[in-house]
């Protein structure tokens, strides 16, 4: 067993009298890639926005290597659902951003961007800006970017969550490879069942608010994986028994609003 | 005609220039005609030909040369104090809350009434013209600046944020450039506003430009002159806005995409 990287201890979230997060605790390995599943609203992007240091927990801790959590930082790299792309950058100097940022030599920048803008296949578009590109292209730079700064880890908020459904699996596809070659450790917020299965090496179900974990699985996938893995019984299987626990608790959520 | 369906290129030119031509043709009839007495309203023929004159033989140009250099003076202090002051209200809410009422109060002060109390303070020189554009534009810039900032898009920030940057990174390399188009517009609108005020600056208490020289005709009764200063200062201010729009459309490729 690997050491885990990221460890989430007590974890709770209030937002005036709501408690949107109740103390959740979560171990991430070294190389996982764990997709978080749940109906809307129960703070599943909470948990995640606490984890990139974007929000901060009413209580319990987060830390990533030993270190305690307290803000943002370029050793978590985040792609968002919402297309956050600076736009005034042409998509090679988006990638640039986070090396600049840290004082790299302008020829080693572009180095490094122009290997992950080929990684995400958008090498042909280096000098377009944000709004020049289609929605899942958008998403592909927004990858290159977060992957460009080395990140410990990369947090994924829905980021196919705006896209169509082919694009979408084109992405997936194109993610789970880029996983496979780099091996980074990845926290994964969705709410589609497929795409928790087909991208994750442990999924994790969470309950309807207040927020807990309420299913922990091991994907018995072997990597590389192929689309056609949908099919085959062991996905299913997996996939059956988190539709039941999900609406379980989407029925749940609904409960709670009428 | 549907909404918002936009207008070809050509049509669009020949629309805007329809409405000048028959501007001036009812202008002409109403003063050709008769229908009109000249001491109140001097023909178009007269007003190009009082025009030459003021050009050609009064050195009409030294007082538009004079007003364009007191406009762009007095708005160019007001520009360079507003962009700092504007960023950092924008960024630091705490300097916002310092600023932000007496600036909204101050704003709402007519620049024109402060002309007796400058000529009292700087006289009837250059520093009192350049004070009551600066009072007209720098409260103006300083708002709209700070708001334009402030709105920045928050998962922007965000984003900056994963990505390591620091706070003064934040401001140089996501703030300030996010909103400089904004920005941009905004300085070419108040430059607008500025042009506004340095007539009324003029009118009281100068001895050259074109204001003065309106004040000038309007006791010889030339209202032929008054209106070539009028629609001068009207051209003017049509090319400057021209040429700052081309300015900004070069500066910021990015923010025409998508419109």
């Amino acid at each position: 067993m690997s050491i885990d990287i990221l460890t989430v201890r007590g974890v709770e979230r209030r937002f005036d009298t709501t408690l949107a997060l109740q103390a959740t605790d979560l171990d991430v390995a070294e190389n996982d890639f764990i997709t978080i599943l749940g109906p809307s609203g129960c703070g599943k992007s909470t948990l995640l926005r606490i984890v990139a240091g974007l929000d901060q927990p009413t209580s319990g801790v987060v830390q990533l290597d030993g270190h305690r959590i307290t803000g943002p930082g370029a050793d978590r790299g985040m792609v968002f659902q919402s297309y956050t792309l600076f736009p005034w950058l042409t998509v090679l100097d988006n990638v640039c951003f986070g090396l600049r940022e840290r004082g790299l030599p302008r020829a080693q920048q572009l180095d490094i961007a122009h290997g992950f803008l080929a990684k995400v296949g958008l090498k042909g578009f280096a000098n377009h800006y944000p709004k020049q590109l289609s929605g899942g292209m958008q998403q592909r730079t927004a990858l290159a970017r977060a992957l460009a700064n080395d990140p410990r880890m990369l947090l994924m908020d829905e980021p196919f969550g705006a896209l169509d459904h082919q694009t979408r699996e084109l992405m997936q596809e194109l993610l789970l490879g880029i996983w496979e070659a780099e091996r980074k450790t990845v926290l994964f917020v969705t709410h589609d069942i497929d795409e928790a299965v087909f991208m994750g090496s442990r999924v994790v179900v969470m309950s309807a608010r207040p927020g807990r974990i309420k299913l922990d699985r091991v994907v018995p996938l072997a990597h590389p994986r192929h689309y056609s893995i949908k099919t085959t019984a062991a996905f299913t299987e997996l996939k059956a028994a988190l539709t039941e626990a999900v609406r379980t608790e989407v029925l749940a959520a609904q409960a709670q609003v009428t | 005609m549907k909404p918002l369906v936009p207008v070809a290129p050509g049509a669009r030119i020949a629309l805007g220039v329809s409405f000048f031509v028959l501007f001036v043709a009812v202008w002409s009839a109403a003063t050709f005609s008769g229908f009109v007495n000249p001491l109140f309203l001097a023909d178009p023929w007269a007003m190009v030909k009082s025009g030459y004159t003021l050009l050609a033989e009064m050195g009409f140009a030294s007082d538009v040369g004079m007003t364009v250099w007191r406009v762009l003076g007095g708005f160019v202090i007001a520009a360079v104090l507003a962009l700092p002051l504007g960023v950092l209200m924008g960024a630091y809410k705490p300097i916002e809350a310092f600023f932000e009422p007496f600036v909204s109060f101050a704003r709402y002060l007519p620049a024109s009434a402060f002309i007796p109390l400058l000529i009292l303070w700087a006289g009837i020189g250059e520093a009192q013209k350049l004070a009551v554009i600066f009072i007209g534009s720098f409260f103006q810039l300083v708002l709209m600046i700070a708001v334009t900032v402030g709105n920045t898009r928050r998962d922007l920030v965000e984003a900056a944020y994963t990505l390591g940057v620091s706070d003064r990174g934040l401001i140089r390399r996501v703030l300030i450039p996010g909103a400089a188009p904004e920005i941009a517009e905004t300085l070419r609108m108040v430059l607008g506003w500025a042009w506004t005020y340095v007539i009324v600056a003029e009118l009281i208490g100068a001895s050259s430009g074109i204001g003065h020289m309106i004040t000038d005709s309007q006791a010889l009764l030339a209202t032929d002159q008054i209106i070539f200063g009028i629609i001068v200062i009207g051209l003017i201010g049509l090319v400057s806005d021209l040429m700052f729009k081309a300015a900004n459309r070069s500066f910021f490729p990015w923010a025409q995409l998508g419109r």
